[in-house]
């Protein structure tokens, strides 16, 4: 009874909707916007409103302009990361000495007067802490310029205008303008730019930005770009061009990143996620002068350090693993070698080698942990002498020039720099953003489809690269 | 009340000696306070300012899509705040106006803190509109002073609370001012010193305005005492799954 008397609530709801018509939602704005004008015209006194603003619309003019919209966005992200590249290397080298040249021989001596166990010493020292120094030599110094740099821009108020920008491409891709926004936010992290997604309304293009955020170059993997770049491409040229050029290529491999998710938005809203293009406003907030050391240090606590923290605790085990399987002997070779004579084949078919698929394995909980293990795997399986203190050990590089070395000898070319550098954006996304998506979506089918379209992306991509190269090279 | 009055808050005996920021310790808490409104008008710096918590702030719509929690201690009370997402209305179905919406509703905050920019007030009244729509224990939370202040804007406090039938508080959240007299206002809502009666919306369509009175009155028989039948009857105009569902299985009688 009681229940039938509740319906008669929702019988009588949709009864008068149907009297009312479907223009509810407008009227119901509309109103509200008559009473707000109606409350703000008794207890509101605007100046004449064409001066306050008129700064913020000169600026608005000019950055969301057809003629300089793109080239200044371009600029300005081929600052930031020409700032991070160049201004990375000196702190970078001093917590390679610190870390690396210091603590480590001076934990190995420590546990040699303990007397600890070899294999003990093996995980502790040469997998686990080596693993952990690596990552944060690599790591910290990039991340803790580009993303200060980054939030004072976000603070500034300028991504709303990116996303104003951006937006007709999105529109014709298909997809959300919003997704400009999260676009942005992967840019930074996939994992929080899969939960900005929240934004856009209709879930057909929230699905679209979710799948395709993977593109977004996330700051796991910026270093990988930018040493790679460094190692194989800014070398090519003169070392006085070298760091504008490793940036130009870094950039190129984002913009590429920008192209794929355009593509794949394109061809999801073509097939299996049609539909309408829905439309929104964008409020275009007023700039701001950004409070500089809040900024700083927030973005020092809350972004660099959680991040540095999470890399830290993937690479702490991945170490371990690394060590085990370049020292578990399988009768005469390891476990890595034997692994890496499996999958190599398969790799080089593709542009790259088997030591990279087998560190894109060990490192798929965190992207960022990709490089150290690509070395150590390297060093490893080429058993080079004189580099480390043994197998599934993390050596010594005083600089990119080393690194540079070790890859040369380990058979690579500036081909597979090139082809590291698309896999790195073509590739999976982390566990952690896999395990996202799948919060975010509650479908397993579509984080599978999140999760399996950009590594198929990557080996297609490479393959073709690799053809094209051998075809005019 | 006023931004100017700031005499009152070097004054050693002021409460704000009372306020102790509690971080993310959100145990044994009497009440729970809401923090509402349009993105861009400095909500984070507000729950920042109250809690003591860092949260990042940033200068685009969308920053905060999932909600964060924080406390704060206030004359011997602990209250938990919790920072809803920045959205420019309640009624549309992205999730992160479905989130705030059904947060102010079902929640049921002992107070709503709606934090508005005092310099595009009248876009930002769209949102405080529908929020008065659910509660009437909210306060309007007029931030960015500063700003106005520097582009002329004149704001008659006093009219503005009497035409909303709420209390309003400025403030400048960067640099903590007019945070004094928000944290007592809300401890006298809270408390129940303060009672408001908040405007509804007027200048319905009449045919709208006779609906929803139609519906609001049913829904008023069946749940009695209900404070925001005529929210409910919105929303089941509009057609909202989650507030039919609430309805018919009886989950309104919990807001009464």
């Amino acid at each position: 009874m009681e229940k039938k008397d509740k319906n008669s609530i929702v019988d009588l709801a949709s009864e008068l909707r149907w009297k009312i018509g479907d223009n509810f939602h407008d009227k119901l704005t509309e109103s509200l916007y008559t009473d707000a004008s109606e409350i703000a015209s008794q207890a509101i006194e605007m100046p004449g409103n064409e001066r306050n603003y008129s700064l913020d619309r000169k600026i608005d003019r000019i950055v969301t302009s057809k003629r300089f919209g793109f080239p200044i966005m371009l600029g300005i992200l081929a600052l930031i990361l020409w700032l991070t590249i160049s201004g990375a290397n000196v702190p970078s080298g001093l917590l390679f000495t610190l870390l690396i040249e210091i603590t480590y021989p001076a934990l190995k001596s420590l546990s040699e007067s303990i007397g600890l166990i070899w294999w003990l010493d093996g995980l502790l020292i040469d997998g686990i802490y080596m693993a952990v120094a690596w990552v944060v030599s690599v790591m910290l110094p990039p991340m803790a310029i580009f993303f200060p740099l980054f939030t004072l821009l976000e603070d500034f108020g300028y991504l709303p205008r990116v996303a104003f920008n951006l937006d007709s491409l999105f529109r014709r891709a298909g997809a959300h303008g919003k997704q400009a926004l999260t676009m942005s936010m992967g840019w930074g992290c996939n994992a929080a730019g899969v939960v900005a997604t929240r934004i856009i309304d209709s879930p057909r293009e929230r699905l679209i930005a979710i799948i395709t955020n993977n593109f977004s170059l996330c700051n796991g993997r910026w270093p990988t770009q930018i040493l790679i770049a460094t190692i194989f491409i800014g070398s090519l040229v003169p070392s006085s061009f070298s760091g504008t050029v490793t940036s130009l290529s870094v950039i190129a491999i984002a913009l590429l990143g920008v192209g794929f998710m355009f593509l794949t938005s394109w061809l999801l809203s073509r097939t299996v996620l049609k539909g309408e293009v829905s439309t929104f406003t964008l409020e275009l907030p007023p700039y701001r002068p950004p409070r500089f050391w809040q900024t700083i240090y927030t973005s020092l606590i809350d972004r660099t350090l959680i991040v540095l923290w999470r890399a830290v605790l993937f690479a702490a085990p991945a170490g371990a693993v690394i060590w085990l399987v370049s020292n578990i002997h399988l009768g005469e070779i390891t476990l890595a070698n034997q692994l890496i004579e499996w999958i190599n084949p398969f790799g080089l078919f593709l542009g790259l080698n088997g030591v990279i698929l087998l560190a894109y394995i060990i490192a798929i909980p965190a992207n960022e942990i990709i490089i150290p293990t690509i070395l150590m795997l390297t060093v490893a399986n080429l058993k080079l002498a004189g580099i480390g203190a043994g197998e599934g050990v993390m050596f010594e590089l005083d600089s990119t020039l080393d690194t540079a070395n070790i890859l040369k000898a380990g058979g690579w070319t500036v081909l597979t720099g090139i082809n590291l550098m698309l896999f790195s954006l073509l590739h999976n996304p982390c566990s952690t953003t896999i395990y996202t998506i799948y919060k975010e979506t509650k479908s397993a089918k579509w984080t599978t489809v999140a999760s399996i379209l950009p590594v198929i992306m990557g080996f297609v991509v490479c393959f073709l690269v690799t053809q094209f190269w051998h075809l005019f090279a | 009340m006023t931004v100017s009055q700031s005499a009152c808050e070097d004054c050693a005996f002021h409460n704000v000696n009372s306020l102790k920021k509690l971080g993310i310790d959100t145990d044994n808490i009497d009440y729970v306070v809401a923090l509402a409104g349009n993105p861009n008008t400095g909500k984070s710096t507000v729950f920042n300012a109250l809690t003591g918590l860092r949260q990042h702030t940033g200068n685009w719509p969308g920053k905060t899509v999932v909600r964060a929690e924080g406390a704060y201690q206030y004359d011997e009370k602990r209250y938990k705040l919790i920072d809803l997402p920045g959205t420019y209305s309640l009624l549309s179905t992205s999730q992160d106006e479905e989130v705030a919406r059904n947060f102010i509703l079902f929640g049921k905050p002992d107070v709503t803190v709606i934090v508005a920019d005092a310099t595009r007030l009248e876009r930002n009244l769209n949102l405080v509109l529908q929020i008065l729509e659910i509660t009437n224990k909210a306060v309007l939370c007029l931030n960015l002073m500063d700003e106005a202040k520097r582009n002329n804007i004149k704001i008659d406090q006093r009219a503005l609370a009497k035409k909303l039938g709420v209390p309003v508080v400025e403030t400048v959240a960067r640099s903590q001012k007019g945070i004094p007299e928000l944290l007592s206002t809300i401890a006298d809502i809270a408390t129940g010193k303060i009672v408001s009666k908040p405007r509804k919306v007027k200048n319905l369509n009449r045919q709208i305005e006779k609906s929803v009175n139609q519906l609001a009155r049913e829904i008023e028989k069946k749940f009695p005492g209900i404070p925001n039948s005529r929210w409910v009857a919105f929303r089941l105009l509009e057609g909202d799954k989650r507030i039919t569902e609430a309805v018919v299985n009886n989950e309104l009688m919990e807001l009464v």
